[in-house]
């Protein structure tokens, strides 16, 4: 598509198409400069849509975490989450404690195995200077099979919680099909103790990182709870003292069709602009409620909160990642098997919302079913959705430093920054690609 | 030796990304693997992606976009071997329930403006379009089989696995049968295995999430749930899940809802 954008006679047209590669999903960067002036500048997004929203009206509610986990092969979990809590809603359901213990622990295991992909094997080898992490290894073998190793620890846990690390098949609406024997959690601690160390040095290592200068006035949105690190409950607050429960979510988040994506946009409704969700609006909201290891490398490392450089989203992500295994270790340890692995759904027709913190931020489900349990309506808003349009503000905050430097550099940078943010084009809609338009310069 | 080492490309189409996921999740052997094959295309993992020709392409996802049409065309002129991974490349995939529907009807519901958004009437799978030489089943794929198809192409031997059923293995398994003991829906007799049966160790029945098996016989298994009180459109949606395009799945679907009429 941008490939045959217009330009205005006498323009000069650089066009580079390349993959914009290292993120899950496919897309595009389009720039248009004029002369020294930077016109425009987009996010193109034309993963082909598969219209989850459309397709789940007529499934039973017991169908639907098993159909939303197919979003994202990358964050399953999350959508199994944010559909059987807003289902539970509708249904007037109420969770047992050592069910809810569970579903934090299950969050936790796809929150380590998704942070460390990211930081190890899409975004480190940016820092480090390399175009992978199969050419990092070449090098620093250590470094590549130490991300491995925690992602598998990660994807452990997702096996021992769920069968399998992608599409786990043991949550349902009111609970889990089955809960594990607390022998099978047992005998991952020895690995998890090992993750929370290496957690801790990739944490270290994340924050003292150099990282591009880019500051930016980001509203943070994320989930807050009083008493812990927001997974699958709280309130929706930001950074601009927004403070709601997830029924008002639609009152104050839009989604918005723009042409050139094929993924919504979402803005703040009050004034059209953009929002940040995903690790580093979690961490500044939130950071306060990190578990004590996590809390003490947080504050031992010079970071000065709030953290506003995208960039500095890896740190966010590491300090997540050594919460979730401090969290888990805790789980684990004081796991006792419950008497109920769920409990009962009385199905009744009704309307429920919720949102939970997918790895990669705010995930909003809402759903309305009939007296059969039959799907009347869903809507769904996933994060990366949410941060498009922020990543585009961001663009434009980036590109005006790169008026001298060239194709390939601009090439790099816009990537960078993109897959700072972790997108998941999959799940919002896959190749990135990099086009110019350049009027001769002076 | 580095110029002996086959090629492997890695393509999306419409998918959740959680197939090639597998290929990173083969945490222990994916750097040994990497001394044996060039993962010369591999967008999702790294920057550096080489054009064809391949040895071996691994594909992901379902055909829904007249772009994609072509697209697949021209993965298979590069590849000399090409892989379909997963239920969305075999058989559609669960965005393939878009082929009972009307897709204009579709589009509208999630699009404020339908017409900036390009989509086919049907979600159909990888050799609807082009020839494939090996299918690999699941929703997701399992890494074990993805680790035994790519080991056997450096061997040059076909790869060894299983064409029995989910229920095969859940025998196997010492599992409870969840369809007689507590009259749950399961597809197992009739899915291809591969999972280890997941879903019945772990108390519910199993949604053909591998899809059918070689020489299924869905007619006595639809009987038995019918007898189990699973009938109607119920069993209906039980068919149609994340294979229910897969030609079986579809025709035991498709019959069953004209008797509803």
């Amino acid at each position: 598509m941008s490939e045959t954008a217009q330009t205005a006679a006498g323009e000069r047209v650089l066009k580079r198409d390349s993959l914009l590669t290292r993120v899950e999903g496919e897309g595009g960067v389009y720039v248009r400069w004029e002369q020294d002036r930077l016109a425009e500048v987009r996010l193109d997004i034309f993963e082909p849509p598969r219209f989850f929203e459309a397709f789940l009206r007529g499934r039973h509610l017991h169908e639907v975490p098993d159909i939303t986990a197919r979003i994202c092969g990358i964050c399953p979990v999350a959508y199994q989450m944010s559909s059987v809590h807003a289902l539970e809603a509708a249904l007037g359901i109420v969770i047992s404690p050592a069910i809810r213990r569970l579903r934090r622990l299950l969050y936790c295991a796809e929150w380590i195995q998704s942070h460390a992909l990211h930081i190890y094997l899409l975004e480190g080898p940016d820092f480090l200077g390399y175009e992978s992490a199969l050419s990092l290894a070449k090098d620093h073998p250590e470094l590549v099979e130490r991300g491995l190793r925690l992602k598998k620890v990660g994807n452990d846990l997702l096996e021992v919680l769920g069968g399998r690390a992608t599409h786990p098949v043991s949550v349902c609406v009111g609970g889990f099909y089955k809960t594990p024997r607390r022998k099978e959690l047992m005998a991952l601690h020895e690995s998890l103790v090992w993750g929370l160390e290496a957690a801790r040095t990739t944490a270290r290592w994340a924050a003292q990182l150099t990282l591009p200068e880019l500051t930016a006035d980001y509203e943070f949105v994320a989930l807050s709870h009083p008493d812990e690190y927001p997974m699958n409950e709280g309130r929706i607050v930001s950074s601009s003292g927004l403070d709601l429960t997830a029924a008002e979510f639609e009152r104050h988040f839009l989604e918005l069709q723009v042409a050139h994506s094929t993924a919504l946009h979402s803005v703040r409704t009050e004034n059209a602009t953009s929002y940040l969700v995903g690790p580093l609006a979690r961490l500044n909201l939130n950071r306060e409620r990190l578990a004590p290891q996590a809390r003490e490398v947080a504050h031992s490392s010079g970071l000065s909160f709030p953290l506003r450089n995208p960039f500095a989203m890896i740190i966010a992500r590491s300090l997540e990642m050594l919460h979730a295994f401090e969290e888990a270790l805790s789980i684990v340890e004081s796991y006792e098997e419950p008497a109920q692995s769920a409990v009962e759904c009385k199905v009744r027709a009704g309307e429920g919302c919720a949102a939970t913190e997918a790895p990669r931020g705010l995930l909003y489900h809402r759903y309305r079913v009939n007296e059969r349990g039959l799907v009347d309506f869903a809507k769904i808003v996933p994060p990366t959705a949410q941060n498009l349009r922020r990543i585009e503000d961001d663009l434009r905050l980036l590109l005006p430093r790169l008026k001298e430097a060239s194709d390939e550099e601009m090439l790099a940078a816009c990537e960078n920054l993109v897959r700072a943010y972790d997108p998941c084009i999959s799940c919002s809609t896959h190749f990135l690609k990099l086009t110019i338009d350049r009027s001769p310069r002076p | 030796m580095a110029g002996e080492r086959k090629r492997v490309a890695v393509f999306k189409f419409a998918s959740c990304d959680g197939c090639q996921l597998a290929l990173l999740s083969l945490e222990e052997e994916l750097y040994a693997l990497c001394q044996e094959l060039d993962l010369a295309f591999f967008p999702e993992a790294r920057s550096r992606n080489l054009p064809g020709p391949y040895d071996v392409a691994l594909v992901e996802g379902s055909i829904t976009t007249a772009d994609d049409v072509e697209r697949i065309k021209q993965v298979r002129q590069e590849s000399k071997y090409l892989v379909a991974v997963g239920s969305c490349a075999n058989a559609g995939g669960i965005q393939c329930l878009r082929n009972w529907a009307k897709i204009e009807e579709f589009v509208e519901h999630v699009y404020a403006t339908p017409q900036y958004i390009s989509t086919l009437a049907e979600s159909t799978p990888i050799d609807s379009h082009v020839s494939v030489d090996f299918v690999l089943h699941g929703c997701p794929i399992n890494k074990d089989q993805l680790l035994e198809v790519l080991t056997s192409l450096l061997l040059g031997r076909l790869p060894h696995l299983p064409a029995h059923s989910v229920c095969v293995e859940c025998k196997r398994r010492g599992s409870v049968c969840v369809l007689v003991s507590k009259a749950m829906p399961c597809l197992g007799p009739i899915t291809h295995a591969g999972c280890g049966a997941l879903c019945p160790a772990f108390n519910r029945g199993c949604y053909g999430c591998y899809g059918p098996m070689e020489n299924p016989n869905p007619e006595p298994l639809i009987a038995q749930m019918e007898a189990a009180g699973i009938h109607g459109a119920y069993l209906v949606r039980v068919l149609r899940g994340f294979a229910g395009y897969a030609e079986v799945f579809r025709n035991a679907g498709d019959n069953l809802e004209k008797t509803l009429q």
